[in-house]
């Protein structure tokens, strides 16, 4: 068993880290990290670079958790990469963050979260930050 | 004095408020292309080409100055906060610029470009316009043998020196000067390369050839390679320079200035060597040798002066002899064609009131460049985040509309798409696009001079060389053909000089890899389309070459 946490870097990226190891930490199980792109765009902010995954990995080790850091860039959405995983991996749990976003946001933007929420067939844990 | 009162006339047409408006659009539409890596000022022009049709050409030449100023400006923010050249002449730029971002020194890098960009840039424009009528003076004494000569040696000059490869240079200017041909010819009458079809007979617009080139060909070309791994803009707040700062830098812009400016104005100048040869020279003066590779703000003034008075320098062959050294100038002389006007030693005394508030409004666009470019660089890197599909879809769309709109042919449509897919094997074959372009441009003008010659001297070869300017042309021509065998055949005797004297040009001498030229080994790629990597070589130096990708920056 495995769980999944959508990791991006901004506040609500790590809240929903921090909340992941926890679970991971008091269940003994595997977890797994996913930071995706669709890696259409020259410069994608949510994509985490290499300093940022160093730091998260030796964050995981030192914490001794059984973990693996995905970064799949596929032209897929963060969500369906996120429910891909889940599935592939048989998760008992899913982490996400939850940032707040105007209903027009919504209405233009999409929500990766409510996405996840729908479609998962496993239990989704949603933090917010701070 | 002539060229004051001409320059002042000019500054009043292009400061009337539609002019100032056309010249505003301009440069930020070059900046913004000039930003985004794969889109250049010349496939801006040839897009707005067909759109600008409906003006009057002064303001249209106004706009374009503008895109091709913007795009030189522009490019240096990608390099600088991104180490992803916008522009090939940024290449340089990169090297130094990044490393001051990564040191955190993003805002200096950032404003000794766009302040070395303005000086340069206005300088330069200064000398185009003291220049420009004293090159004319000389060129309406020229015949026709002699401007044929000086045209050959712009194609070779281009096709040969720069570019990484002179096979590929020579056989993309082969494309070009076959695509030049389809038509009926001027003086017989014969179809030529038409295959029967009468929709063939006029030619094929050079508009639709530009577009498919350079638009159609880059947007297949990104969808081919649109997945990699994004990366982060390194975060800088609003451009500004200390005292240190400003005393490291005006020197090298000036030194910049005075490499960019002759190579600009050169047949087969380009940008691209004088940035590096400013680069080195700096290295070599500075006083804090020791910082550069880490970051020295030098490092990042001259090659940036260089590129845009290079710019500026460009302008005046198209100017005065109606000679294109590059990509965009090629697409501008398309332009003034299309608009009926024609390039040339005469287009001083014709067009005047146009080439002098054209360059009026280059000091104009400067000036812009620099108010726009210090506070909003890190608005600019934002474009950056757009998704590439819907620029490109746009792109396509512009394209496809020009196109269509030039003649209003559905033909022109499967022309637009097949040299779209021409334009597209070439990147994926890395074929440079200047020769070709080049080419398209210039092969009809080169063969109406050739056969103007031909018929003043009845036939005889013997009238391509009855002016001593010609000869001293075909010279230099010579010159460039043969230096690279020299080069070559110094290279392997050196050895054997070296060690025993063993047979005479051993096959494993042959074998051996060498480079075309000299400066053929500099970041050369001049199209902004241009895809390999570019190994910028940093001679004399402890530290190794470093590699820079011109587009594609692919993590693992």
């Amino acid at each position: 068993m495995t769980i999944v946490v959508g990791y991006v870097p901004t506040p609500e990226g790590e809240a929903a880290l921090t909340q992941a190891i926890t679970e991971a930490r008091k269940s003994n199980t595997r977890l797994l990290v996913i930071n995706s792109s669709r890696g259409d765009a020259l410069v994608d902010n949510r994509y985490a670079q290499e300093p940022d995954i160093q730091s998260i990995e030796d964050r995981l080790a030192t914490q001794g958790i059984d973990h693996e850091i995905k970064q799949p860039v596929r032209g897929h959405d963060a969500a369906a990469e996120v429910l891909d995983a889940a599935e592939e991996h048989n998760a008992e749990l899913i982490v996400i963050g939850l940032r707040r976003r105007t209903p027009v946001g919504k209405l233009i933007m999409g929500s990766v979260s409510q996405r996840i929420l729908l479609e998962a067939d496993c239990p989704v844990l949603a933090v917010k930050a701070g | 004095m002539d060229v004051w009162s001409s320059l002042m006339d000019g500054f009043a047409t292009a400061l009337t408020p539609m002019n100032f408006l056309y010249a505003v659009i301009g440069v930020l539409l070059g900046t913004a292309v000039g930003v985004l890596p794969g889109l250049g000022p010349a496939m801006t022009v040839a897009l707005l080409l067909p759109v600008t049709y409906a003006l009057e050409p002064t303001s249209a030449f106004i706009m374009f100055a503008g895109i091709y100023y913007g795009g030189m400006y522009g490019g240096s923010t990608t390099s600088i906060l991104l180490n992803t050249p916008g522009e090939s002449s940024s290449v340089v730029t990169a090297i130094e610029g990044n490393k001051m971002a990564k040191a955190g020194r993003a805002a200096q890098a950032l404003a000794t470009a766009a302040i070395g960009s303005f000086v340069a840039g206005t300088i330069g424009t200064a000398l185009l316009a003291v220049f420009a009528p004293i090159v004319v003076e000389f060129a309406v004494s020229l015949g026709a043998p002699s401007y044929f000569a000086i045209m050959v040696l712009a194609l070779l000059a281009v096709t040969a020196v720069l570019g990484s490869s002179r096979l590929r240079g020579f056989a993309s200017l082969g494309l070009g000067l076959a695509i030049g041909l389809v038509g009926i010819d001027s003086v017989t009458g014969q179809r030529r390369l038409t295959f029967g079809q009468p929709l063939l007979a006029d030619g094929l617009d050079i508009v639709v050839v530009a577009v498919a080139i350079f638009a159609v060909g880059e947007a297949l070309w990104v969808a081919a390679h649109l997945r990699r791994n994004p990366l982060h803009v390194i975060p800088v707040g609003r451009p500004w320079m200390g005292r240190k700062d400003w005393g490291r830098s005006w020197k090298p812009w000036l030194r910049g200035t005075a490499f960019g400016f002759p190579f600009g104005a050169l047949p087969a100048g380009g940008a691209e060597i004088p940035t590096f040869l400013s680069y080195v020279t700096e290295k070599r003066l500075s006083k804090h040798p020791e910082e550069f590779g880490k970051g020295a703000i030098e490092g990042v003034a001259g090659p940036e002066a260089a590129n845009n008075a290079a710019a500026a320098g460009t302008l005046t062959p198209l100017l005065a002899l109606g000679l294109p050294t590059n990509a965009t100038a090629a697409v501008m002389l398309a332009a003034f064609t299309t608009y009926g006007i024609q390039p040339g030693p005469q287009l001083f005394s014709s067009q005047g009131p146009l080439v002098w508030a054209l360059i009026a409004s280059l000091f104009i666009g400067n000036l812009l460049l620099l108010l726009i470019n210090l506070p909003l660089a890190p608005l600019w890197a934002k474009l950056l985040q757009l998704p590439r599909p819907y620029l490109y879809a746009g792109i396509l769309f512009f394209a496809t509309l020009g196109a269509y709109s030039v003649n209003l042919q559905a033909f022109d449509l499967v022309v637009l798409l097949v040299l779209g897919a021409l334009g597209f094997m070439m990147r994926r074959f890395g074929l440079p696009v200047l020769p070709l372009i080049l080419g398209v441009i210039l092969g009809p003008r080169i063969e109406g001079q050739l056969r103007k010659t031909l018929q003043l001297s009845a036939g005889d070869p013997a009238g391509l060389f009855s002016e001593p300017i010609a000869i001293v042309v075909y010279i230099i021509v010579a010159l460039i053909l043969v230096w690279p065998f020299v080069l070559k055949l110094i290279r392997r005797n050196r050895p054997q000089a070296a060690g025993a004297p063993s047979a005479p040009a051993a096959p494993s001498g042959s074998s051996a890899p060498s480079g075309s030229s000299a400066p053929a080994e500099l970041p050369g790629r001049q199209e902004p389309a241009a895809r390999t990597e570019t190994t910028v070589h940093a001679p004399g130096s402890g530290h190794e070459d470093r590699t820079v990708r011109s587009d594609k920056k692919e993590t693992p």
